[in-house]
């Protein structure tokens, strides 16, 4: 591998490896840019996956520190725990289950689209459909999307065959086994799909795209991609003109090292992202970097989510395979008659036993919980997954009393439901329990939101400076040589899991960076 | 029940716990535990809980997360969690506490009491830290294990069996099966 000495000032540092850095990385070093890549987390693989729920969320979950607040119920369920993402190389691509859906081109016009809503701070994207659509076809050939490039969909098991047939009863249209990044043939020198279930876990098969066996070694493969694990960034640091010139950043021996960059690209997920740039606060930008809007950390979106579960008289076995087998995407238009602006989609869930116990209800005991497990064999489930509204204080701050090991302020997270959020996800509740029942269900449990694995928003794409921290390409608005890569560069959310969007939009901000650095603008 | 379930004179309320060791016998319709299981008698050593506190621990569990045919010797393996967790003194001394005061409010013997009168002192203690401790452990304990997994009809990991595209996947038969286009043949 490649390596870069600590006060190279040519390459370009990203902090981070998911679906954001990982394909920014290799993406730049096609390009014949050098790249040296920071992830705080360990390198795992396919080998050292465990099927094991408890003991991969340890092998690969971020559980460092984290406070909660608001009124959402993940601040009393758990506070500690707001968000469900990965500390690990290639990030949360390792944990997602694969979804890979398209924006709708209203999700782009949110704000001309829903109109103003009270409290929501809405806003079209800087972005269109038709200019993205290139680069999320470049991503879907990248991931290797079933139902794209001529490859064919995955086989459907239990949990979707229950989920169509309720599909089909309510009258719904577009239920299928849904666009995944899931291998259903041997593609791209990775294996096909065996249903393992796990998927959560870490893909044990590979079958599922993820940055950690894709774009890192791809990018390293090319000689201008180091990759450095176990690398946390404390602080981003820039020169007296206010150009970033690198970064800060404990090894794994807990020393502090000091690599010099051109760029620097943020790329830690929705709540490390703002952190940093917070934490970066200095006499010229007191607030933090590139927040002169004060939007840095704000407008942060979790979607409306929720689970419905459903228990039959006869087995279901939903562990068994793909964890997201299906998607209904008829709820995902805007249709205000609903009662609430915006859509959502309805994708299959299931969870191993250890989870269904501590995520069907969490905190509950007694009876009715015990029922649901004493049926779990003939259990189905499906997750709601819709657009929620950015509010300006639903927002991420640096806590002011508890810290990492570091000693570095961790991030609280502060959120409240929307009137709209609540809205939707009571809609997801109602035809997800009437799927089920449509079918035979014995009894139903609405499950309230999971840990977010899709956070958003944070530093967000604006037209104008004062709408938000980074311009169409993510390129901060008052700091030129500095990027944000992640989903916190999301103007609004939409309906659609987060990772395909990420993925074309690191695909395009690497041409814009090179196209910059060739002009010798950056 | 079978013979030797008679013969042991063993029932579900019925282990012994003889000083720090608590013991049970395997219920006789516990099937798929029995197949597990290296001999129908299981024996849980505490650390650091006596055995009365193992006992009225288990007790409480049950009502905690109530499985009318879940074995005794899978909610012993939240008293062992427990027990391990007690090695910290403030741990140990919350959950000595919690089982002490159970018996206070029973005559000094909340075993003694009826299963609906223990159960009217679970919803009263429900929140507590006590209570909390005991629940946050058993959700995790009682259900992460092979013995709960078999019972429950979970078969967990499948990576070493080629994953389940050959083994039931889509067995389903009880609905119809969805058209190609929405679910492609298996390759």
């Amino acid at each position: 591998m490649r390596t870069f000495a600590h006060d190279d000032d040519s390459a370009v540092v990203i902090v981070g490896s998911g679906a954001g850095g990982g394909t920014l990385a290799n993406e730049l070093a096609q390009k014949g840019i050098g790249v040296v890549l920071l992830e705080a987390g360990k390198q795992q693989s396919t080998a050292s996956f465990v099927n094991d729920e408890w003991g991969s969320f340890e092998q690969l979950a971020w559980r460092d520190p984290r406070t909660s607040s608001g009124s959402f119920r993940l601040a009393r369920d758990f506070p500690d725990l707001p968000a469900w993402v990965c500390k690990s190389v290639g990030g949360t691509t390792t944990h997602w289950a694969g979804a890979s859906l398209r924006f709708r081109a209203h999700e782009f016009k949110a704000r001309t689209t829903y109109g103003a809503l009270d409290g929501a701070n809405l806003l079209d994207w800087p972005l269109t459909l038709e200019e993205l659509a290139p680069y999320y076809d470049r991503a879907e050939d990248k991931m290797g999307v079933t139902r794209t490039h001529g490859i064919p969909g995955l086989p459907g098991n239990n949990n979707f065959k229950v989920f169509y047939n309720g599909a089909k009863k309510l009258g719904y249209k577009d239920c299928h086994t849904g666009h995944m990044a899931i291998n259903s043939r041997p593609r791209a020198g990775r294996a096909a799909c065996r249903q393992l279930g796990f998927c959560f876990a870490g893909c044990k098969m590979g079958a599922k795209w993820s940055t950690l066996y894709t774009e890192i070694p791809a990018g390293i493969a090319t000689g201008k991609l180091e990759l450095r694990a176990e690398c946390h960034v404390s602080r981003i640091e820039h020169d007296a003109r206010g150009q970033v010139t690198g970064v800060v950043y404990f090894d794994a021996a807990g020393r502090e090292q000091r690599q010099r960059a051109r760029i620097v690209c943020v790329a830690g997920n929705s709540l490390e992202s703002p952190r940093l740039l917070l934490l970066s606060a200095s006499s010229k930008y007191p607030d933090g970097l590139a927040n002169s809007s004060g939007k840095v950390g704000r407008n942060y979106m979790r979607h409306t989510s929720g689970s419905v579960f459903a228990r039959f008289d006869e087995p279901v076995h939903f562990y068994r395979g793909t964890t997201m087998a299906g998607v209904i995407t008829d709820e995902s238009r805007h249709d205000p008659t609903r009662g609430f602006a915006a859509g959502y989609e309805l994708e299959t869930i299931s969870t191993g036993l250890p989870f269904a116990a501590a995520f069907l209800d969490p905190g509950a005991w007694g009876p009715e919980l015990t029922a649901m497990i004493d049926g779990y064999a003939n259990l189905a489930g499906l997750w709601v997954v819709g657009e929620d509204m950015p509010q300006a204080t639903n927002r991420i701050t640096l806590d002011d009393t508890v810290t990492d090991h570091f000693g570095l302020p961790v991030a609280h997270v502060h959120f409240d439901d929307h009137p709209n959020d609540v809205a939707m996800r009571e809609h997801g509740y109602r035809q997800g329990r009437a799927l089920y029942e449509a079918v035979g269900a014995r009894q139903v449990m609405l499950t309230p939101p999971f840990p977010s694995s899709h956070n958003l928003g944070t530093c967000r794409m604006s037209e104008k400076p004062a709408d938000g921290v980074v311009n169409r390409f993510g390129q901060a608005h008052d700091i030129p040589n500095l990027f944000v890569s992640d989903g916190s560069q999301f103007t609004t959310g939409g309906a659609e899991n987060p990772t395909l969007t990420i993925v074309a939009l690191a695909i395009r901000q690497a041409e814009h960076i090179a196209a910059q650095m060739t002009a010798r603008a950056i | 029940m079978n013979e030797a379930g008679h013969a042991g004179g063993i029932t579900r309320r019925h282990f012994l716990a003889t000083g720090a060791t608590l013991y049970g016998t395997l219920w006789a319709s516990s099937g798929a535990l029995l197949t597990l299981a290296p001999s129908r008698t299981w024996a849980l050593e505490l650390a650091h809980l006596d055995a009365r506190s193992g006992r009225a621990l288990l007790a409480l569990t049950r009502h905690v997360y109530p499985h009318a045919t879940l074995d005794d010797a899978v909610y012993a393996l939240v008293v062992k969690a427990l027990d391990e967790a007690a090695a910290e003194a403030d741990t140990r001394a919350l959950l000595s506490a919690g089982v002490a005061a159970l018996d206070q409010g029973a005559d000094g013997d909340w075993l003694a009491r009826e299963p609906a009168a223990q159960l009217g002192d679970v919803h009263a203690i429900a929140g507590t830290p006590f209570f909390e401790k005991v629940r946050s452990t058993a959700v995790v304990a009682l259900y992460n294990n092979a013995l709960a997994f078999a019972h429950f009809g979970y078969e967990g990991p499948a990576f070493e069996f080629g994953g389940y595209l050959e083994r039931g996947f889509d067995d389903l038969t009880w609905l119809p099966d969805p058209p190609a286009a929405a679910s492609p043949a298996k390759a």
